[in-house]
């Protein structure tokens, strides 16, 4: 079995299938990272470029030592969003790199869609890490098999996704990915953070945080953009942490064995307290361990192998 | 110059003719309808226009020429090169030109141009507030005086209520209808697409209808009290349909149109990332979609206008969010509103009314009706035939309608304007 | 296909006599010496790992550590191949440094195989010394690379195919030989 696209742009392309064959992957790839000499010669010749328009520390560096773990050469490129807003366009961008030869771009974008863009355009695989409030669909995939290894399965677990819906490409792939296992999803945050139409896509809203989290198997937060506050979108930080924050006392509501994750970075005392991240419920460095195993995965098994074109 | 139309099915709302007639056409002007005109002359064109219908010229109450400024999207030349042939024999072009069509000098200029370079009747819309700014009135008298038919700041909704009153009360005494573009910008920024259900998938900013219904809202009860009539542009929305309806019905001067896109397509189609969907008033949901349709079919909504804004590949080939708004629609406008006759939504008779007879009326245009002695802009159109969209081929110098590729039922065959056919479709 | 011809080459007795056989051999020339470890190669190397070290218990009292090594992520064929092998895990519970290694394979063919079994377990560690045992030695070799240990040798032609089915993986025991196969990769 392997990947029917040569990119992964979106969970809503994946198949449950699809879904297994990277999660099961990575476990494989998760035994590497573990071993003194952490490097395997599969890539070896294959080129990664890391395109990323946006500021990103954590998933930029998981994607370098994923490629260099196999053995790909791995090139980062940072770029801002407005040097190109005027001149060379995105595609332009993609075509002069497509020249270079790369076998795979990773690609981080503020503008929901652009992956796709260059996935058009070039024959390159092309992976979305983060477009827009679209989707950041490895960040999905390393949640889930974050949650799979300590919970065993997906199928029938109870998760909440708590904090800003509306503007979270973390939130919208987790709800497609964790539906598409079997998952029941909920999320909760304030009315202004969520999307008016959130319920048609099959989770459902509970605006008070702790009925939301009573019973799950796992609370996600989401990073709150503290400059969402200008918009008139919460009125303070410390209303929003008082509500929306997870702390221990609202912990106490929440089931014995429940797991906390967040995509990170955490804003510490905002969204979550720093109890709760440094807790022992806390999973949040697992699934940066977990990043990386899924971002092989998913190279292996994206340019693993020959030149589609000629197979 | 005399012109036969010879065996056509006849039809024109205005006079309620239906009928399979011939047309002479002498000059500029319509010099006969009758059964069996024999040609006297010589020289005369004959048209066989069976199993066709012979429509009064479709008239586009909201077109984008992007002459003076962005030639590279569209000239006076090629958009009436499109308007032709699409069935069009005047078009009405907004002022969001550059310079802004905000006074004379500029309405002189598109109507020079026009005279020289058009193959259609080109009429200018002046600006409402100077360089739509929406901060001071321009100089209404002057413009009429140049020219345009009606006022418009469209692409953008004149902010202050106040200064909007007072453009409705100028406005009057140049009995100049105004042209409403309804959107709260504050509702609306950093939108792409409509806020609903496919927003909530794709993440990408939503314009919620409400954006478009409190500028409606508020722009009819500044018509109900300055009583100057007002149109609606481009009504994208349910509710807007309902604000409309209720208004009418109390006797408010208003008129609305809406554009083949809003009934044809719904929020679905940017599931693609396709950037000519991206519009504004963006494409909106299923609901909606019906609600048109249901206007368009009670009368609430007028006009049926193509809101043709050419924009090339600079403005479309980049992000979904980079993009710029709009779409053309000269060349498929009338097969999609004629789909609407094949879905018996409207019959024949409303639909030439929404393209032709009522855009007339509502601009105060002598046009839009086939009688003896009326000008002699005629539409001959084949319901029956169909073809595929092909934008290469528009001429249109713009590429970005949504409907590449559709399959769409009937077009027009001749395109006449003045008694001079100006297209003639390839057989 | 339709012309292949299938033959029997080893029943499940001849299978357990031969691997009985070769333990013999592995405790013959590796008898007092300690840090002895079999590393079996996904899949039925896994197995065959298994079966000798159970074995050594047996004929020699001695309990001898097996590994799993997957070694798909060290194949040199991943631009000639059409379908993408599926990556097993590596389980190796135990440090390689210094160890006497027995590797276990059921076929040995053009020897990439083991040439990448070579690379994966000197990534793993350096061990002392590398012993290679395989239940079929059918030729062809492709890389200079020989078998301590050999169940049996099968001179066999470029477009026959071998094929181990061990009861562990396969429900059945036995190997045959497919002749007029189009392909012999094994």
């Amino acid at each position: 079995m392997e990947l029917s696209n040569k990119d992964l742009l979106a969970i809503r392309d994946l198949s449950p299938e699809e879904i297994l064959l990277i999660l099961d992957t990575a476990e494989s790839m998760k035994e590497i990272s573990t071993r003194d000499i952490k490097k395997v010669p599969t890539l070896r010749g294959k080129t990664v470029i890391n395109l990323f328009y946006e500021p990103s520390t954590r998933t930029r560096t998981s994607f370098e030592i994923a490629g260099k773990r196999l053995s790909a050469d791995v090139v980062n490129i940072s770029t801002s969003t407005s040097s190109t807003t005027k001149g060379e366009t995105l595609k332009d961008t993609g075509r002069n790199l497509q020249a270079m030869n790369p076998d795979l771009i990773v690609i981080r974008h503020s503008c929901a869609g652009a992956p796709k863009i260059l996935a058009d355009t070039l024959p390159a695989s092309i992976i979305n890490a983060g477009d827009g409030a679209h989707e950041h669909p490895t960040q999905a995939l390393l949640d889930a098999f974050t949650i799979r290894e300590k919970k065993k399965t997906l199928s029938g677990i109870k998760v909440a996704i708590i904090g800003d819906i509306t503007h979270s490409r973390v939130a919208r792939s987790n709800i497609f990915l964790l539906q598409k296992m079997g998952a029941d999803i909920r999320v909760s945050g304030p009315h202004t953070m969520v999307p008016p139409f959130i319920e048609e896509l099959g989770v459902s809203f509970m605006p008070d945080m702790e009925e939301a989290i009573h019973d799950v198997d796992v609370i996600m937060m989401l990073r709150i953009q503290l400059e969402r506050q200008q918009h008139g979108l919460f009125p303070s930080i410390r209303e929003y942490s008082r509500f929306f924050g997870l702390n221990l006392e609202k912990l106490k509501k929440a089931k014995s064995d429940v797991l906390i994750m967040h995509p990170g970075p955490i804003n510490r005392g905002v969204e979550i307290a720093p109890e709760v991240a440094d807790g022992p419920y806390s999973i949040i460095l697992d699934q940066v361990t977990s990043g990386v195993a899924v971002r092989m995965a998913l190279l292996y098994l994206l340019i693993g192998k020959g030149n589609r074109e000629s197979n | 110059m005399v012109l036969l139309i010879k065996n056509g099915r006849v039809l024109d709302p205005a006079s309620g003719l239906d009928d399979v007639v011939d047309v002479l056409v002498e000059g500029q002007k319509i010099s006969t309808i009758a059964k069996g005109i024999k040609p006297s002359a010589k020289d005369v064109t004959v048209i066989d226009a069976a199993h066709l219908v012979v429509l009064p010229g479709l008239i586009d109450i909201h077109t984008h020429l992007r002459e003076p400024g962005h030639e590279y999207k569209e000239t006076i030349r090629s958009g009436s090169l499109a308007g032709a042939a699409g069935g069009f024999t005047s078009l009405a072009c907004m002022a969001n030109t550059n310079p802004v069509n905000d006074s004379a000098s500029v309405t002189e200029f598109i109507l020079e141009k026009a005279r020289k370079e058009a193959c259609v009747n080109i009429y200018p819309v002046g600006a409402i507030t100077k360089g739509l700014k929406g901060e001071s009135l321009t100089e209404t008298g002057d413009l009429k005086a140049a020219g345009v038919i009606a006022l418009s700041d469209d692409g953008h909704s004149v902010k202050n209520a106040q200064l909007m009153r007072r453009g409705l009360e100028y406005a009057k005494n140049f009995s100049l209808p105004v042209i409403c573009h309804c959107e709260d910008l504050d509702l609306s920024a950093g939108g792409a697409i409509h806020e609903g259900t496919t927003s909530a998938y794709l993440g990408l900013r939503g314009i919620p209808p409400i954006a478009e219904e409190i500028m409606v809202a508020r722009d009819i009860a500044l018509c109900e009290w300055t009583k100057h009539p007002i149109h609606i542009a481009h009504v994208s929305t349910a509710g807007s349909v309902r604000i409309i309806r209720e208004a009418k019905a109390r006797g408010v001067p208003v008129t609305a149109e809406t554009a083949p896109h809003y009934f044809t397509l719904t929020e679905e189609a940017v599931t693609t990332f396709d950037t000519n969907t991206k519009i504004n008033p963006p494409l909106r949901s299923a609901r909606d979609v019906e609600a048109i349709k249901e206007g368009l079919k009670d009368g609430t909504i007028d006009v049926i206008a193509s809101d043709h804004a050419p924009h090339s590949s600079l403005e479309k080939d980049v992000e979904y969010d980079n993009a710029a708004f709009g779409i053309i629609g000269l060349e498929t406008a009338l097969p999609l509103t004629l789909a609407l006759v094949s879905q018996k939504v409207l019959d024949l008779k409303q639909a030439v009314g929404k393209l032709s007879c009522n855009p007339a009326k509502i601009l105060n245009l002598n046009k839009g009706s086939l009688r003896t002695g009326a000008d002699a802009d005629i539409t001959i159109v084949d319901l029956e035939s169909e073809f595929t969209v092909d934008v290469t081929a528009f001429k249109s110098k713009s590429r970005n309608s949504p409907f590449h590729g559709w399959r769409l039922k009937g077009h027009a065959t001749h395109t006449i304007v003045s008694g001079t056919i100006v297209f003639q479709a390839k057989n | 296909m339709a012309d292949s011809l299938t033959r029997i080459i080893l029943d499940k007795q001849d299978i357990n006599r031969t691997l009985t056989r070769i333990a013999h051999e592995i405790w013959e020339r590796n008898r007092g010496l300690e840090n002895l470890v079999l590393i079996g190669i996904r899949r039925r190397g896994v197995s065959i790992a298994h079966r000798l070290s159970r074995k050594l218990q047996e004929i020699a009292g001695i309990s001898v550590p097996v590994g799993a090594l997957d070694i798909t992520l060290y194949r040199d064929d991943f631009s000639e191949i059409d379908s993408q092998p599926v990556i097993k895990k590596t389980e190796i519970p135990f440090s390689l440094k210094g160890k006497r290694i027995i590797l276990c394979d059921d076929v040995l063919y053009t020897g990439r195989t083991i040439r990448a079994a070579l690379d994966g377990i000197i990534d793993l560690g350096r061990p002392m010394s590398i012993q290679l045992a395989v239940l079929i030695d059918r030729g062809h070799r492709e890389l200079p690379i020989h078998a301590n240990y050999v169940g049996k040798n099968i001179s066999t032609t470029i477009d026959e195919l071998i094929e181990v089915f061990l009861e562990e993986d396969d429900h059945i025991e036995q190997v045959i030989v497919i002749k007029g196969h189009k392909d012999g990769t094994q």
